[in-house]
């Protein structure tokens, strides 16, 4: 029985054990002439609820664990021996999942009986022909130890998921009955069935708390397992990026974050002016007809997705850049180049910073805007000399966001910017950013145990901590700005 | 302050036995720096929306091409003697016919079509002749045959796929001088191919293909469609869905009707505000870390996917759904106690069903959204090439699959120029499909917002 079919028949269960407490209740009520405390669907719902969640967070519970249990108990007894040189265990345990699949689907076909599979031994079976079969290739013949293993593996997990599905199942039923039979008139059904719900609501909002949590630890874990490998210092300083995948790479972390703060001051320079410009000329000048049309078409741009950015970028503004700028002033031939990444996050940016302005320029409240008129102050002086320093602590949290969404952007740079870690000042190079390198690391085969791949866990790390910090700072500027005027 | 009022008196002395509307040099300055200041208000917003339209501008006139193709129309005689030695058309015995066997019979009636209507070219001969066609022919032939054995031995006329690089000449990517310079094309063959469309054997229609077919490998960018990845991408919104509209509902009724107010409310309050502004890229490794290599679900599977953009989407929709239960007035929620409701029955029976027009809309723009999001997918290795459609759920939501704006990210990456067309069609319909949900946000807003 798969998990699909389980969570069917738990939610049969459930929807049986509506009924049937709703007609528990009523035929008690009615035998006892008792009247109900509660309305009877409450009653029915509360031996559906006890009869679905408990059952359904055991086997979530169960499905997330059962795999690293049995991998770790599975680890534990293949021999050293058996681990090829220069090779890591994990892989061998990729193989060793591999073949326990390629066996269950031999069974499945009926190539093999499972008495069969008893006497399957690697050293005397083809095994790896066997399971070409199936479609399951293996890169070299498999040795004793390992297909031993597998068969483990596989025996060890149909037992275990065998005895999910009797724990699961009588999780279900046993919450059902038992809530089922406790049904009388006198019982306070529906403070049972909310005071439920109340735990599911709460449970649901710490979804928050648990993705935080995972970000984190997953973060933390690896970044500490790739510094054991690769000292801190150098990561942190060294100016050179040449990952090797031999081993003895130089992974600095320097030109990468030259990369990422050079494509966002481009961008935010076009932005933050622009941006602001908009917000202030759509609130204090323009006439209603042009207001309908640009506003809509300014938030579109904010509704784009950034790989549509990234294409544009990749196709157009690059090559354009190319030929009519870096090429006639002798300053590169690389279409893929900070300019073209930053120009076009700037246009990406552009409606974040003007409808975040927008709202902080009509918060101002208008007996200032009066009260410069009023001294005879012209439209652009109230809004240069009043206007915007009342606004400039939300202005200043706004820029704060687009940094921090600058910095984490990844297709434009992706397709934008290139993929060349430099050291240089001359825009129209090609230079490479933390996110361009964190995809370029983790894309493709990877191999879990090497610094190469475990330094995107670092560098992830280091990009969470810089945005959470521009984040909560920009909160802490924001929320210290309203409490002026409210 | 004595500087100030020297300033002041100089100013009065100036304007003494002045009219009040003649326009003195100050005030010209005056107002040529508002003027100023109120054309570079105009140029920024006119900057933009030049910006929006040569982004869109630039996507068309790259990306319609995509949605027509050429196709050459050519009757072939599926030969019994060669395809099925045995006659007996024992599905045993076809499956085994390969695209090898099937490449002498195409050009055959490549060769028969060209006779017929009299067409030749110097220095084009039959093998070059076949080069029109689409490496991706014989395969589609094979497809044929398998599902119909019965038509072995007859005369089929099919419409095959041109070469990508035959369709690039009809939409302006190659001409006679490239193709004096590419080793994949020449001038005679392009000739022929103007002899043929003369003809009426060659033409170009609608793609349908580009809709439904699977991806295709470097060499055949005209066989490239968009099937797997539109149904990836399905499967993840439908996950997305299912788990991210009831867990942010609940926890937005939670936050919003039953929390204390205390540290812990806080901390998840801070918490979610913060997850609005991750960069999406970490979500992807969080999706490898935990969903790939600790849970071992697998790779390039819509259900991780799928648990990614939950996360994602999940803050977008507890704040669009707890703005609008704080939209319904609290008299409809005093109403309900009054008459002996409970809290709960208040909400679920008044509150929410008033609050749903603003959920609803909250959610397809969260969904929009996460049909855009290109990085984390990357990371969970979305990128692989798959070939095959990923089976019915819920089994098919653990079989690899692409997604729209990966496949975009993917083509990107090949060396054939085509490709780039390819891309910007593919972006097209994600386009077209972010369109067609942010309307029916607009639409539910429009018929349903209810100001009180």
């Amino acid at each position: 029985m798969t998990p699909s079919v389980i969570v069917l028949i738990v939610l049969g269960l459930a929807a049986v054990g509506y009924f049937l407490g709703r007609q528990r209740a009523l035929k008690t009520s009615e035998r006892d002439g008792v009247k109900l405390h509660s309305l009877p669907v409450y009653y029915g719902q509360s031996v559906a609820l006890f009869a679905a969640v408990p059952a359904l967070l055991l086997l979530g519970a169960w499905l997330f664990l059962q795999p690293v249990l049995l991998e770790n108990n599975i680890t534990g007894k293949i021999p050293d021996s058996a681990i090829p040189d220069g090779g890591a265990r994990n892989l061998v345990m990729v193989d060793v999942r591999r073949i326990a699949e390629g066996l269950n689907q031999l069974i499945a076909q009926g190539d093999v009986s499972e008495n069969g599979l008893v006497d399957m031994q690697a050293d005397v079976t083809d095994v790896r022909a066997r399971l070409a079969e199936v479609g399951v290739a293996l890169g070299s013949d498999v040795s004793p130890v390992v297909f031993q293993a597998a068969k483990e593996y596989r025996s060890i997990g149909l037992t275990a998921s065998f005895f999910r599905n009797i724990a699961v199942l009588a999780v279900s039923f046993g919450f059902a009955f038992w809530a089922w039979a406790r049904i009388q008139p006198q019982l306070r059904a529906r403070n049972i069935s909310e005071t439920f719900v109340t735990a599911l609501l709460m449970g649901s909002s710490l979804v928050a708390i648990l993705t935080t949590v995972g970000i984190v630890g997953s973060l933390l874990f690896e970044s500490v397992s790739f510094f054991k490998m690769y000292p801190a210092a150098d990561f942190f300083l060294s100016t050179t990026w040449n990952p090797q995948f031999r081993g003895g790479s130089d992974l600095g972390f320097l030109p990468l974050l030259w990369g990422t703060l050079y494509v966002s001051v481009v961008a935010l320079a076009l932005a933050v002016p622009l941006g602001l410009m908009i917000a202030i000329y759509l609130a204090e000048y323009a006439g209603s007809t042009l207001r309908s049309f640009a506003k809509p078409a300014i938030e579109v741009l904010a509704g784009i997705p950034t790989i549509v950015y990234g294409l544009f970028a990749l196709i157009t503004v690059g090559p354009f850049l190319r030929d009519w700028i870096a090429q006639p002033l002798g300053l590169g031939s690389s279409s893929s180049s900070v300019m073209t990444a930053g120009l076009v996050m700037g246009i990406m940016l552009i409606p974040f910073i003007s409808s975040l302005s927008d709202d902080i320029i009509n918060a101002v409240p208008q007996a200032l805007r009066d009260g410069s008129y009023g001294l005879g102050a012209t439209k652009s002086e109230t809004i240069k000399q009043v206007i915007l320093p009342a606004a400039l602590p939300g202005i200043v949290g706004a820029f704060l966001l687009a940094a921090s969404r600058a910095i984490g952007e990844t297709m434009i740079v992706v397709m934008g910017a290139g993929a060349a870690a430099r050291l240089d000042l001359n825009p129209f190079e090609a230079m490479t950013t933390i996110t361009v390198k964190i995809v370029s690391q983790l894309t493709g085969d990877t191999e879990f145990a090497s610094p190469e791949t475990l330094v995107a866990f670092a560098l992830g790390l280091t990009l969470f901590v810089f945005t959470l910090c521009l984040n909560i700072l920009a909160l802490y500027v924001v929320r210290k700005y309203r409490e002026q005027y409210e | 302050m004595t500087e100030i009022t020297a300033d002041t008196a100089t100013a009065t002395e100036q304007l003494k036995g002045r009219s009040l509307f003649e326009v003195g040099e100050r005030t010209r300055k005056r107002h040529a720096s508002e003027r100023r200041f109120r054309l570079m208000g105009l140029a920024a917003v006119v900057f933009s929306i030049l910006a929006l339209a040569g982004l869109m501008t630039s996507i068309l006139s790259n990306g319609l091409s995509s949605f027509h193709q050429t196709f050459i129309t050519l009757d072939v005689n599926l030969d019994a003697a060669k395809l099925d030695k045995n006659g007996n058309r024992d599905p045993e015995d076809v499956a085994k016919i390969t695209t090898f066997t099937l490449q002498p019979l195409i050009k055959a009636a490549m060769q028969t079509k060209m006779t017929e209507n009299g067409i030749a070219v110097e220095g084009v001969n039959a093998n070059a002749a076949f080069e029109l066609i689409s490496k991706e022919a014989p395969g589609e032939l094979r497809r044929f045959i398998l599902a119909n054995p019965d038509q072995i031995g007859k005369t089929v006329s099919f419409d095959l796929l041109a070469g990508g690089r035959i369709d690039g000449y009809y939409k302006g990517r190659v001409t006679m001088a490239s193709a004096e310079l590419d080793s994949n094309v020449t001038p005679g063959q392009l000739v022929l191919a103007d002899k043929l469309k003369q003809a009426g054997i060659l033409e170009q229609r609608f793609n349908w293909g580009f809709f439904t077919a699977p991806d295709a490998s470097d060499t055949r960018p005209e066989a490239a469609g968009l099937g797997v990845a539109i149904l990836g991408s399905a499967y993840m919104m439908l996950i997305v869905l299912v788990l991210a509209l009831p867990i942010g509902v609940a926890a937005s009724i939670y936050l919003e009707e039953f929390a204390p107010q205390n540290r812990w409310t806080d901390l998840i309050e801070v918490n979610i505000a913060n997850l609005a502004a991750v960069p999406s890229i970490v979500f992807g490794i969080l999706g490898l870390a935990i969903f790939i290599n600790f849970v071992g679900l697998p790779q390039s599977a819509p259900v991780v996917g799928g648990l990614v953009l939950t996360l994602m989407t999940l803050p977008t929709i507890i704040i669009a759904t707890r703005a609008a239960l704080k939209a319904v007035p609290p008299s409809i929620n005093d109403a309900a106690l009054g008459i002996g409701a409970s809290k709960m029955q208040a909400i679920f029976h008044h509150i929410l069903p008033l609050a749903a027009p603003g959920i609803l809309t909250g959610t397809i723009i969260g969904l929009a959204q996460a049909l855009g999001e290109t990085a984390p997918l990357l990371l969970i290795g979305m990128v692989a090439f798959v070939r095959e459609y990923p089976g019915a759920p819920p089994e098919g939501f653990f079989d690899p699959a692409s997604a729209l704006p990966v496949q975009v990210y993917n083509w990107t990456q090949r060396g054939d120029p085509a490709f780039v067309e390819r891309a910007s069609g593919a972006i097209i319909v994600l386009l077209i499909f972010l369109v067609i949900m942010n309307a029916i946000a607009i639409l539910l807003r429009r018929r349903f917002e209810r100001r009180w």
